[in-house]
């Protein structure tokens, strides 16, 4: 079943290599061709890319988006101290702050949840560059419209056959791991007022 | 006689409005000769010749021959050529350029067209100057020279067009002149033939524009200076450093064998196929 | 595309960008060479043609040594038959506006996509804007008729480039796709319909024998047949004015011939090509003209209004030039006002002007610091209006 959403932003960020703009790709591959919502995604391009803040965003909706640029973010993964830095101020009220707990040292507020990503995937996986999959399947968890069987779909839609193990093991760890911290996903939203939300579109932009 | 007045209705445009362009003294129509004579030598059906020619009094020889002619525009002549050879192989495309066409406005053209090694045959009608505007300068007017935009003489370096050529790749390079027309003749023809790019360096001269303001009193004097001074690649290579000065080389300076892009293509394009296909 | 029928068409989803859109378009519309050079926010249509184009039947793909050399081989390759394009922004297609002015004269078929970047010079490479829209009306010298569409969402980038070469095949013309760098680089899923959905043309070819043909001939359409090179009808093919023939001519009535010919063929057929979309036009007082990433804004603009009473719509437009005067006009109906938002100075708001400004107030509302206009912005300038 799938739940009637309205206008949902997401954005990630980090530092360019940490694979920010794939895991924006293959979330909205999954929300879009395997949970039949409408996204868009956008990404930073260039210089910017490669250094400093990267970043990815979607747009996630039932209805037709209009507006494809994510500008009042319902959650912000940030996985590094720039990133966080920079785009903190873009999280709308009752939005969801993700950290990388050891990038961010200096969280701009004690509401946060998080997890040590890229300790996770070298001690648990041994492969550091699988990092961005665990953030994945941490978000699935998160998203309570997210199914993970579409998710590890786009995973292997977009992934080459040699690292396809690897990563479907990461995004596991990663829900195991969202679900022992986090808790169950309801509850992780509750204050932020997604079950009741008609959001004034106005308000949004 | 006949044989050539034969060949001339064979390959010349009769609903073309003629006469041509050039000037009494021009040596475009002993090129344009050449390449008629050449492509019967070689017995290509005339719809199996591409012409492609730039911008200038060189260009013009498009209109006149008999084949799909394409009069493109300055300097790009290659890059024309090269999608009609790519787009269809079987067709042999013939370039034909002038200097300033060839290596000023279109010299990096000319540079990546031999890099890339693309089976066309280029011509370029080197008369040291832009005939068509009025005799201004151009890359391969001598030092010293008088042009329209060089009153007091070029201060300038001119290009080696055959030095270019095989640096940038090309299999085939050579150099003629429109004095020595069979030698011209088998130089076209060995460019055609061959794979990969052809570059032929033509020496033609131009009398109105270039020969009057240079010390040349009659069209007959500037051919009487090429008889004298466009010396053999052997003879050359013999000569003093000090009897070379003035003087210019003509013969084949690079004849390689390596594949033309398209060939490569080809192949590129079946190994894919059998892959797709296993 | 077969809008029209009542059953879904076959095919499938993606999530792709723009530029992926354009490509598959591409495809889809028959396109088998692609002479290109890279350059942002284009690049992503030349990389995967580079990677389609070889394993396709007689696909050839060529990076070149610039712009000028790009649009130079698919000026080539059209002539040799094929259905050819490029792709590029800003400063490339600066440079190639000598060969979309060699390509009006010699009446070649073929695709330019720009992706507009902020400028002018090399500006922003990664920012939208849309400072490229007269350009691609006039940038070329001389008197000429030219097509120029645009897409303002994804699935529109794929219908728009196999239209593209639907009306470059028809009209014998060049067609510049006009994208900006939004529309390019979104990514959102689009339904790609098989092959065979679309209606598919290709440019006609002569039927009588070449002893007959005359390449430059006035026909039914104003549009000659055109035969490949090397299939038996040779031909001259000049930039220079030139007679039926295509020789280079001077004479007063075949240079007037072959001008009107050149504009009939695209004015007599207005109504093909001229394309808009409306949105809640009917009882509007306001309507906003928009097209691009822009038009997305605009009609989430238009709805927000019409959400606090104001009777607003939208049009917005695919066909840039030949400028949609009619479709435009039809659809201002009893409107008191036209708002026109770009990513420039004004420069469709200066044709609105001139087809609609004795009937309507036309306000323009310009963005130029790299950024998509919201619909905020729009839905303000409605309340205003």
């Amino acid at each position: 079943m799938k739940a009637h959403l309205k206008r949902f932003e997401i954005r990630f960020s980090g530092l360019g290599g940490q694979g920010v703009i794939t895991l924006g790709r293959i979330l909205g591959h999954g929300l879009a061709l395997g949970c039949g919502y409408n996204v868009t995604q956008t990404q930073s391009y260039g210089p910017e890319a490669r250094g400093g803040a990267s970043r990815s965003d979607l747009v996630i909706s039932s209805d037709p988006i209009s507006y494809p640029k994510a500008e009042s973010l319902d959650l912000l993964a940030a996985l590094s101290q720039e990133a966080c830095n920079k785009f903190y101020r873009h999280l709308k009220p009752g939005g969801i702050l993700l950290i990388e707990t050891d990038m961010v040292r200096q969280p701009p507020s004690n509401v946060f949840i998080g997890l040590p990503f890229t300790k996770l995937a070298k001690e648990k996986l041994g492969a550091p560059q699988a990092m961005n999959t665990i953030v994945l399947g941490a978000i699935t968890h998160i998203l309570p419209f997210a199914q993970p069987r579409a998710m590890k779909k786009a995973l292997e839609e977009n992934l080459p056959p040699k690292i396809q193990a690897m990563n479907l093991k990461a995004f596991n760890l990663g829900q195991r791991q969202a679900r022992t911290h986090f808790g169950p996903a309801p509850e992780i939203w509750e204050g932020n007022g997604m079950d009741e939300k008609e959001p004034d579109q106005r308000e949004v932009l | 006689m006949s044989h050539v007045t034969e060949i001339i209705h064979q390959y010349l445009r009769h609903n073309k409005k003629f006469p041509h362009v050039f000037c009494p003294g021009c040596g475009h129509g002993i090129v344009l000769g050449s390449l008629i004579r050449s492509v019967h030598e070689l017995g290509l059906p005339k719809d199996d010749v591409a012409v492609v020619a730039g911008i200038g009094c060189s260009g013009r020889i498009a209109a006149y021959v008999d084949f799909n002619t394409i009069h493109s525009t300055h300097g790009r002549a290659l890059t024309f050529a090269t999608g009609v050879k790519m787009s269809n192989p079987k067709l042999h495309v013939i370039c034909i350029m002038g200097d300033g066409d060839a290596t000023a406005i279109g010299g990096n053209h000319l540079i990546h067209a031999a890099r890339r090694n693309v089976s066309i045959t280029a011509l370029v009608l080197n008369n040291n100057i832009y005939g068509m505007t009025g005799g201004q300068c151009s890359p391969t007017t001598p030092e010293g020279a008088s042009a329209m935009t060089t009153p007091y003489g070029q201060l300038e370096k001119a290009f080696d067009m055959v030095e270019l050529g095989r640096a940038a790749g090309a299999n085939y390079v050579a150099r003629g002149s429109v004095f020595q027309a069979n030698m011209l003749e088998r130089f076209i023809r060995t460019a055609i033939e061959r794979p990969g790019f052809g570059l032929v360096e033509i020496l033609s001269p131009c009398y109105t524009q270039f020969g009057r303001k240079n010390h040349f009193k009659t069209p007959v004097d500037m051919y009487r200076w090429l008889k004298e001074n466009a010396v053999p690649r052997e003879s050359w290579e013999k000569m003093t450093e000090e009897k070379r000065r003035g003087r210019i080389p003509v013969g084949e300076f690079a004849i390689n064998d390596a594949p033309g892009l398209e060939q490569r293509y080809a192949e590129m394009a079946a190994r894919l196929k059998e892959e797709a296909e296993r | 595309m077969s809008r029209t029928s009542a059953k879904r068409p076959k095919g499938r989803e993606m999530f792709a960008l723009g530029n992926e859109a354009v490509a598959e378009g591409a495809l889809i519309a028959g396109c088998t060479f692609y002479g290109g050079y890279p350059i942002t926010p284009s690049s992503e249509i030349m990389e995967i043609m580079a990677r389609e184009l070889p394993r396709r039947e007689s696909g050839v793909f060529l990076q070149m040594e610039d712009e000028i050399a790009s649009l130079g081989a698919v000026i080539g390759a059209s002539l040799a038959g094929r259905k050819a394009m490029t792709a590029t922004s800003g400063p490339g297609f600066s440079l190639m506006q000598e060969h979309i002015g060699y390509a009006c004269m010699a009446e070649t078929p073929l695709v330019v996509v720009d992706v507009m970047r902020g400028g002018p010079s090399t500006g922003l490479p990664t920012s939208p804007a849309q400072g490229d829209v007269q350009q691609a009306r006039w940038g070329t010298h001389g008197d000429h008729p030219i097509i120029v569409l645009s897409a303002s969402n994804v699935q529109e980038c794929l219908e728009m480039t196999v239209t593209s070469f639907n009306m470059a095949e028809k009209y014998r013309t060049p067609v510049i796709l006009l994208l900006d760098e939004i529309t390019a680089h979104t990514r959102e899923k689009i339904f790609v319909p098989e092959p065979d959905e679309f209606a598919i043309f290709n440019r006609t070819v002569p039927a009588m024998p070449p002893e007959w043909y005359k390449p430059f001939e006035e026909t039914v359409r104003g549009v000659p047949p055109m035969p490949p090179l090397g299939s038996g009808y040779r031909f001259h093919t000049t930039g220079l004015t030139h007679d039926v023939n295509g020789f280079p001519t001077q004479r007063p009535d075949e240079i007037e011939d072959l001008m009107l010919r050149l504009f009939r063929k695209i004015d007599q057929f207005y109504p093909d090509i001229q394309l808009v979309d409306d949105h809640q036009c009917e009882d509007a007082e306001i309507i906003v003209v928009a097209y691009g990433s822009v038009a997305r804004s605009a009609r989430l603009g238009v709805d927000m209004a019409r959400e606090s009473g104001v009777k607003a719509g939208l049009v917005s437009l695919r066909t840039l030039f030949p400028f949609p005067r009619n479709p435009l006009i039809q659809r201002l109906g009893a409107a008191r006002a036209v708002i026109v938002p770009e990513m420039n100075m004004g420069q469709i708001s200066r044709e609105v002007k001139r087809v609609a400004s004795n009937r309507v107030q036309v306000r323009a509302l310009n963005r130029i610091d790299g950024d998509i206009i919201t619909p905020t912005q729009i839905y303000k300038a409605i309340s205003q209006a």
